[in-house]
């Protein structure tokens, strides 16, 4: 299983044919407190860097996108009812959809675990 | 919500301890200002309607006004009820302009030889030049940086404020004294923007931190940032300057004909009265209202409204998630026509019809202090 990471903080998880897409612990510690989720339904087609899903704090609204290119397998639908699990294991349980990758070599543009925390460190 | 400048970003006597604190430090109204603390927005508008916050409202202008006929000026440029304001009491009020658009709201109390302004962070610099341009012969003093101000805010307040000053418990509503806390010269006012009960403290800026490291070591108070203070005035159905109200809406279309009085509304006196005298009389053409989306997204600042024919009907001002409401909540104006209660509206969010209806102000019952 293979994991990557976007410059906006999404992070995808891949596993055979099907990839997992969420936000990152530390995209979620920047929204707070996740009080909305939107995700995409079954199907749909994603374009990398286009709007994926929709995930909302009490103060703001943020776009998921897509990491790669694909289509839509499954939206979470356990995060659109309780959207507090996007806090409370946004790399687990909290994940927003599974995709297909119509792409696989998309993923090398992505950042590995080493980058990524490396990335996020020059937030700050 | 944030004004973002090239200067520097001024501070109040509190900022190091909101980074002793660790919160997280937003550019407002030209200030370095709280938006949350590690409790996060959530459970710190919880605390509030539950127990008690600590905000800072530092920020913003608190103006003395001095000399004679000052109460007679003033009501020049704002259409309160000043004459009939008693020594201690204070008055929401706002200032119009020509065209009975709002320049700014404020609160305005009669403290005996002087009277004391609060105004809005954003808008202090122009309130101040309006007041010195429209009151001569009046001495304004801006307070400026000397002085802090805490609002304490929740239903434990009274509480928690009667164990330094036991005679605050039973201060009415808009009430104005002043005291000493544990020896610091303060004032105390029996108001606040959150719907809560509380009071509004305030004190030399010197001793600020003071104060409210004393209220914070009450086990019921909690510091809470601007993030909570605005989804709390949203559920009060309290409006924040600069969204729901600003130049171009009028009390009477904002729903804030309550703030002027019989007198007032017939005498007039003020900028854009006649206006105002007119809409009163022959109605608006919008008006402010509550939404309340049906599903669970938010709708917010921008949102456009349709009826239920797809007609373009108005615009949210203010919208979020209320955490008591423990759904979405929103402001908005809309064509009077749409403006009942229970009126169906769409909101078009992300480019999809969600389904709304006209709601009733305050989103929340307000607790204020009646006795």
């Amino acid at each position: 299983m293979t994991i990557r990471f976007t410059e906006d903080h999404e992070w995808i998880s891949v596993d055979g044919d099907v990839a997992t897409v969420g936000i990152t612990t530390f995209a979620q510690s920047q929204l707070g407190d996740v009080v909305f989720v939107e995700v995409p339904e079954a199907g749909r087609a994603l374009t990398k860097g286009k709007d994926a899903a929709v995930v909302e704090s009490v103060k703001a609204a943020s776009e998921v996108f897509a990491p790669v290119d694909g289509t839509v397998v499954e939206g979470n639908q356990a995060v659109v009812d309780e959207p507090a699990l996007v806090n409370s294991d946004p790399q687990g349980a909290g994940w927003f959809f599974k995709m297909t990758l119509a792409n696989p070599a998309q993923l090398d543009g992505l950042m590995d675990q080493a980058a990524y925390d490396a990335f996020v460190e020059g937030q700050h | 919500m944030s004004s973002e400048t090239d200067s520097p970003l001024l501070l109040t006597p509190l900022n190091a301890l909101h980074r002793e604190l660790g919160a997280k430090m937003v550019p407002f109204a030209g200030y370095d200002m709280p938006v949350q603390y590690p409790l996060g927005v959530l459970k710190e508008h919880l605390h509030t309607r539950e127990q008690v916050g600590l905000f800072d409202v530092s920020h913003m202008g608190q103006v003395i006004l001095r000399g004679d006929g000052v109460v007679d000026a003033l009501e020049k440029l704002v259409p309160g009820e000043l004459k009939a304001l008693k020594e201690g009491r204070i008055r929401y009020s706002f200032f119009t302009n020509d065209q009975g658009g709002i320049l700014d709201d404020l609160m305005i109390a009669n403290r005996g030889d002087h009277l004391f302004l609060v105004v809005n962070a954003a808008c202090k610099g122009p309130d101040i030049a309006h007041l010195v341009a429209g009151l001569p012969g009046v001495e304004v003093e801006y307070l400026g940086d000397d002085r802090g101000l805490l609002a304490l805010q929740g239903p434990v307040a009274a509480t928690v404020l009667a164990r330094f000053l036991p005679e605050v418990a039973t201060m009415p509503f808009m009430s104005m004294v002043s005291a000493s806390l544990k020896g610091i010269p303060v004032t105390i006012a029996r108001s606040g923007y959150t719907g809560e009960d509380g009071y509004e403290i305030g004190i030399d800026a010197d001793r600020t931190e003071d104060v409210a490291r004393l209220l914070l070591a009450e086990p019921e108070v909690a510091a809470i940032g601007l993030g909570a203070r605005d989804s709390l005035r949203l559920e009060a159905g309290l409006c924040l300057y600069g969204h729901d109200i600003d130049t171009t809406t009028t009390p009477v279309e904002a729903g804030l004909t309550w703030a002027i009085s019989k007198r007032r509304r017939e005498e007039g006196g003020y900028p854009g009265d006649a206006i105002v005298r007119r809409q009163l009389a022959e109605g608006a053409a919008r008006y402010r209202v509550g939404i309340q989306p049906e599903g669970r997204a938010p709708a917010r600042e921008h949102t456009e409204i349709q009826d239920a024919s797809g007609q373009t009907v108005g615009e949210v001002t203010s919208g979020g998630f209320g955490p008591s409401a423990n759904a979405p909540v929103a402001m908005g104006y809309v064509t009077a026509a749409n403006a009942a209660v229970g009126t169906p509206l769409s909101l078009i969010v992300r480019g999809k019809a969600l389904p709304a209806k006209v709601a009733s102000l305050p989103f929340v019952p307000q607790r204020y202090y009646r006795g």
